[in-house]
């Protein structure tokens, strides 16, 4: 039994190392701002057309499926405040990282496999180049400041999803009223949790590519090991951490 | 040839053992001391622990037991961070040039200078050191290539520009003529040579073939006529540079170039004798 454990146990320790000296580096020279904004434009930039896709998705099905339940009780009025509590509070955050994990947990745990393989990495360090300074930092920055942008775009624009299911489709409500609704119903509280999250996914989405990617042994199919682990272990953590996060603001 | 007045120490092996998850150490007790200005040749076969001396002699690996200092630091223990500005005064080529697939030639070969910790300089200086270097191993027409576009004996060279761009104290070079035919081979010695006696650079090459050892051993380069020549066998006696011999992970002969032809060790021996045959 204590065996099974071991080797979870020492992974995570191995993580949270990372993490601090991730961390510790951050304000440390040297800076690579060249590599920032390439990993920006790859995560971010690349990453919108199918984040905005699926917002818009996610914010119109609500609409859609939340009209029956609505008419029962005669409440269609209040699609709005539905669709932006829900998107702003879980949804957007959600399913934002979720893509996000996929496509680029994904990526930079398989970028930095083949680097580890072909033994680039010892090559980095032999150049006298820290490797947490020139692969990790820009990576856990760049998702650091793009996630939660990500994530207000996915959350707008699944707010006009839901607006044309609502009004131009199924005139559940008027336009007018859709809107200033889904606006009031927005608390701080609402807010705060809304990008608290994506900013906790980011590191988390990150670092744990990273840390299967520089991790990898055995060639090309502990590559793809990598790759599959990075992405599992991302997307499990985003929703046990939506999950406590969540619980932290939530007070009845 | 360098000489071995008495310059500074640049590198020290003390007892150095390493062993990987407890198996049999990949180098044994080995100990040697290396100054300013000379040139160790490690001959050994494949196996013999020529890579792990490299590598632990710039802290990619940790001896087991015993210690390294390398520019008079104990860099047995000394924290990765502090390792990293150590290491920016070493040039390493690595076995099949260790290049960054992603990157251009040019851009390889500048990593060095944009990326390591104290270097500041400017885009023209980098352009200017980078195409410098490149011309030194006769390939500044390559600038815009990938490393997937250049043959081995190419890459290897781009590995050496990228290795001495910054002017390093020291450079080390893991086999870098393993797998290339003899002419190709030669050219990469004659680069070797060159690098390391025009600017009297602090060389390390570890190797299977005795003809590279005894190209560094007994030649050095000729900057009037551009070619390499025999050196005095004064200044080979001098012992500026030396073989270290290394067979399963132990140091088994360490010695200059009139030592090794005259050794009866039947494992150096097999060495020697295959180019005399």
């Amino acid at each position: 039994m204590l065996d099974l454990l071991k080797g979870p146990i020492y992974s995570f320790q191995e993580f949270m190392l990372l993490m601090g000296r991730a961390f510790r580096n951050l304000f440390r020279r040297p800076h690579y701002p060249d590599d920032l904004w390439m990993q920006m434009d790859i995560i971010g930039v690349g990453s919108l057309p199918i984040v905005m896709l699926i917002g818009f998705f996610s914010g119109a099905i609500m609409a859609l499926q939340m009209a029956r339940a609505l008419n029962q009780y005669g409440a269609t009025s209040q699609v709005g405040p539905i669709v932006a509590i829900t998107l702003v509070r879980e949804m957007g955050p959600v399913l934002t990282a979720l893509l996000v994990a996929g496509r680029n947990a994904s990526g930079i745990a398989s970028e930095l496999g083949s680097m580890k393989v072909t033994e680039q990495i010892d090559a980095m360090r032999a150049l006298g180049t820290d490797p947490i300074q020139k692969l990790v930092k820009p990576r856990l920055l760049a998702m650091c400041i793009v996630l939660p942008l990500l994530t207000i775009i996915a959350d707008f624009i699944g707010l006009v999803g839901g607006y044309l299911i609502s009004c131009p489709l199924l005139h559940l409500t008027t336009t007018s009223q859709y809107w200033s609704s889904a606006w009031r119903a927005l608390e701080y509280n609402d807010i705060a949790q809304g990008l608290l999250k994506p900013f906790a996914f980011a590191i988390v989405i990150a670092l744990v590519g990273c840390f299967y990617g520089l991790q990898t042994t055995g060639g090309t199919q502990g590559v793809g090991r990598a790759t599959t682990r990075a992405v599992v272990v991302a997307s499990v953590w985003v929703f046990v951490l939506t999950f406590f996060i969540g619980k932290l603001f939530v007070r009845l | 040839m360098s000489s071995a007045d008495g310059g500074q120490e640049v590198l020290r092996f003390e007892e150095v053992t390493v062993r990987f998850e407890d198996e049999v150490a990949a180098l044994n007790r080995v100990s040697f001391r290396l100054l300013e200005g000379e040139s160790r040749i490690l001959l050994g076969a494949a196996g013999s622990g020529k890579t792990v001396l490299l590598k632990t002699s710039i802290g990619l690996i940790r001896p087991s037991e015993g210690r390294v200092y390398l520019f008079g630091t104990d860099i047995t223990e000394l924290p990765e961070d502090d390792l990293i500005d150590l290491r920016a005064r070493v040039g390493v080529l690595f076995q099949e040039g260790g290049l960054f697939d992603s990157l251009t030639v040019e851009e390889n070969v500048a990593y060095p200078l944009l990326n390591q910790r104290h270097a500041r300089f400017a885009p023209e200086e980098v352009r200017r050191r980078v195409i410098e270097a490149l011309r030194f191993v006769e390939l500044e027409h390559t600038l815009d290539k990938l490393p997937s576009e250049l043959s081995g004996g190419m890459k290897r060279r781009v590995g050496i520009a990228r290795a001495n761009v910054t002017e390093p104290a020291l450079v080390l070079y893991d086999s870098p003529t393993a797998g290339l035919d003899p002419i190709t081979a030669t050219t990469i010695m004659t680069l070797i040579l060159k690098a390391r006696d025009t600017k009297n650079t602090t060389t390390v090459m570890a190797t299977h073939r005795y003809q590279d050892g005894y190209l560094l051993a007994s030649y050095r380069y000729n900057p009037v006529t551009g070619r390499i020549e025999r050196a005095p066998v004064e200044e080979i006696r001098r012992g500026g540079t030396k073989y270290l011999v290394l067979r399963e992970g132990r140091l088994v002969f360490e010695g200059t170039q009139l030592d090794i032809e005259a050794c009866d060790d039947p494992y150096v021996k097999k060495f020697v004798k295959r180019l005399q045959d």
